[in-house]
């Protein structure tokens, strides 16, 4: 069929540019070391979990493909705009909302205790079986326990509370758990992570896994790490939480994407999450 | 606007007669004004037009910003210690909303 | 420690200058010309510090510098509005640098007008490529 064609012709011409435009710029920074402030030393390279079962030979955080000014960003709490965001979650963490007249405080006390781990583990199995991730955490706490509105997914508000509560967690591994009541979920995440998308054809491994370190167009491809979740991005100017980068990462494969804080999207952040293990937390991070 | 939030540093110890850094960051989203919603209307320029830093009584640096200066904007700059401990802040946005912020010098 | 590509431009280091050709165009120099009040510009006397390729456009790390200076103005010459930002340095000011992050909408050269104390103005520039393309442009 003539669409198919046309469909198999992009996507080998994308794959193509991937693969030839890479000679530039190959690798990952060979050295670079992120130690932040001075004194907090996070982990950006790692051997790969056993269940990678040899896919990459070892895994890196996505802060060794940038820049050498992004990564300076990173290294300094004061010029990383990510901070921005993190002082306003803990302002937020601190500010009763709500009918029940609670602040997150009021329940959780100091997050530098109450909170510390807690994004290492994300996403993870709730008490009634079902995959959340932090968002969804803090969603029901303001719904359940402060009596507020939901916060959307992706808004400003909602991105500086799960950085604040990120950063709690920063230079601790990554801890989530894959196994047990887990498995099902990540089976699935790692599913579609290995599925085609769009007109492009292209799986979430054609770029992250096959082809990180080379370039496609411009764009230097990590490894499509997200322990530095939520990040601050240049381009978008601001926050961005995982699944917003999931839906941008699908939407180019020119597909129709899934909806950020969907069951999909979920299952993939714990799969991805978990190809990430050996790495530390780094949230906030701050990319291109 | 309501999230205009400024973070400042500081030296760490000031010494009187000595040059230091001051970093500043200030949270706006620096809508240029050149951007359109998504029904084709232009956005309207809202930006930080003026920062100012002030020590003494005396200007250290009187900035002019353009829609060109990046979101939530950083300005460096180096300040000359004298005698005064107060450092004043001033944030001036587009509409005359001002922000002022005073920090005090610890002198080691 | 970073490597951050320096045009160093002082007036009796012309050997050693590798500056680009000033190009700007017709609005960049209007903007300028506006600023110096018609004024001629000397090149040299300005440091600009800036990467040669910058990752995103929407944030770029510039720094200026002009030992003595009053003023820098600071302009982007492929912007649709070329000014960026004017540092008017005080009494109280403990150098003639400063730095910020700035837009650029593409490849471009980044100018640096110095108005010195006795009115005189001086001017460097340099290009900064900017990639567009691919996720992250």
């Amino acid at each position: 069929m003539k669409t198919f064609t046309l469909n198999k012709l992009m996507a080998s011409a994308a794959v193509c540019m991937v693969a030839l435009s890479g000679a530039a710029s190959a690798d990952p920074h060979p050295d670079a070391e992120l130690i932040i402030e001075g004194e907090l030393n996070v982990k950006v390279r790692a051997e790969p979990a056993a269940h990678l079962d040899g896919a990459v030979p070892e895994i890196y955080s996505g802060w060794l493909f940038r820049t050498d000014e992004t990564r300076s960003l990173q290294m300094d709490d004061f010029e990383n705009p990510a901070m921005l965001g993190v002082e306003a979650g803990q302002d937020a963490w601190n500010t009763v909302e709500g009918a029940a007249g609670k602040s997150c405080a009021d329940c959780h006390g100091d997050a530098a205790e109450s909170m510390k781990g807690v994004r290492a583990v994300m996403p993870k199995v709730n008490d009634n079986g079902d995959l959340w991730s932090t968002e969804d955490y803090v969603n029901n706490c303001r719904t359940e326990r402060m009596e507020a509105d939901a916060l959307k997914w992706n808004s400003g508000d909602l991105n500086n509370m799960v950085a604040y509560i990120s950063v709690q967690s920063r230079g601790m591994p990554v801890a989530v758990q894959i196994d047990g009541e887990a498995e099902p979920f990540w089976e699935r995440g790692k599913d579609m992570y290995y599925t085609r998308f769009g007109q492009l054809e292209l799986s979430c491994a054609s770029c992250h896994e096959e082809n990180y370190g080379m370039n496609i167009r411009a764009d230097h491809l990590s490894q499509g790490q997200i322990n530095g979740f939520p990040t601050y991005r240049l381009k978008q100017g601001k926050l961005i939480s995982t699944h917003n980068r999931f839906r941008g990462c699908i939407r180019d494969t020119r597909a129709e994407s899934f909806a950020m804080g969907s069951q999909e999207f979920r299952e993939l952040e714990l799969y991805v999450a978990s190809r990430g293990l050996g790495l530390d937390t780094e949230g906030v991070a701050v990319r291109n | 606007m309501s999230d205009v939030k400024p973070r400042i540093r500081l030296p760490r110890t000031a010494k009187a007669g000595q040059a230091a850094e001051i970093k500043t960051l200030v949270s706006h989203v620096m809508e240029t004004g050149l951007r359109k919603d998504s029904d084709g209307n232009t956005i309207p320029r809202m930006i930080i037009n003026r920062f100012t830093c002030e020590y003494g009584g005396e200007m250290v640096l009187d900035m002019a910003l353009e829609g060109a200066v990046s979101a939530n904007p950083y300005v460096e700059f180096d300040i000359m210690i004298g005698e005064a401990t107060e450092v004043v802040f001033t944030w001036y946005e587009d509409g005359g909303a001002v922000y002022t912020e005073t920090k005090e010098l610890s002198f080691g | 420690m970073i490597t951050r590509r320096e045009t160093m431009a002082m007036g009796l280091g012309a050997a050693t200058i590798t500056l680009i050709p000033i190009s700007v165009n017709a609005a960049a120099d209007d903007a300028i010309a506006a600023y110096t009040g018609g004024a001629s510009v000397s090149e040299g006397g300005v440091m600009i510090t800036a990467p040669e390729i910058a990752e995103n456009g929407n944030t770029v790390p510039i720094s200026v510098e002009a030992p003595g200076a009053a003023e820098i103005a600071l302009y982007a010459d492929g912007n649709p509005t070329p000014g960026v930002a004017v540092f008017k340095f005080g009494p109280a000011a403990g150098s003639h640098r400063a730095s910020t992050r700035i837009r650029l909408g593409g490849t471009q050269d980044v100018v640096a007008v110095a108005k010195m104390p006795d009115g005189s103005f001086q001017q460097a520039a340099v290009e900064v490529k900017v990639t567009i393309g691919g996720c992250g442009g």
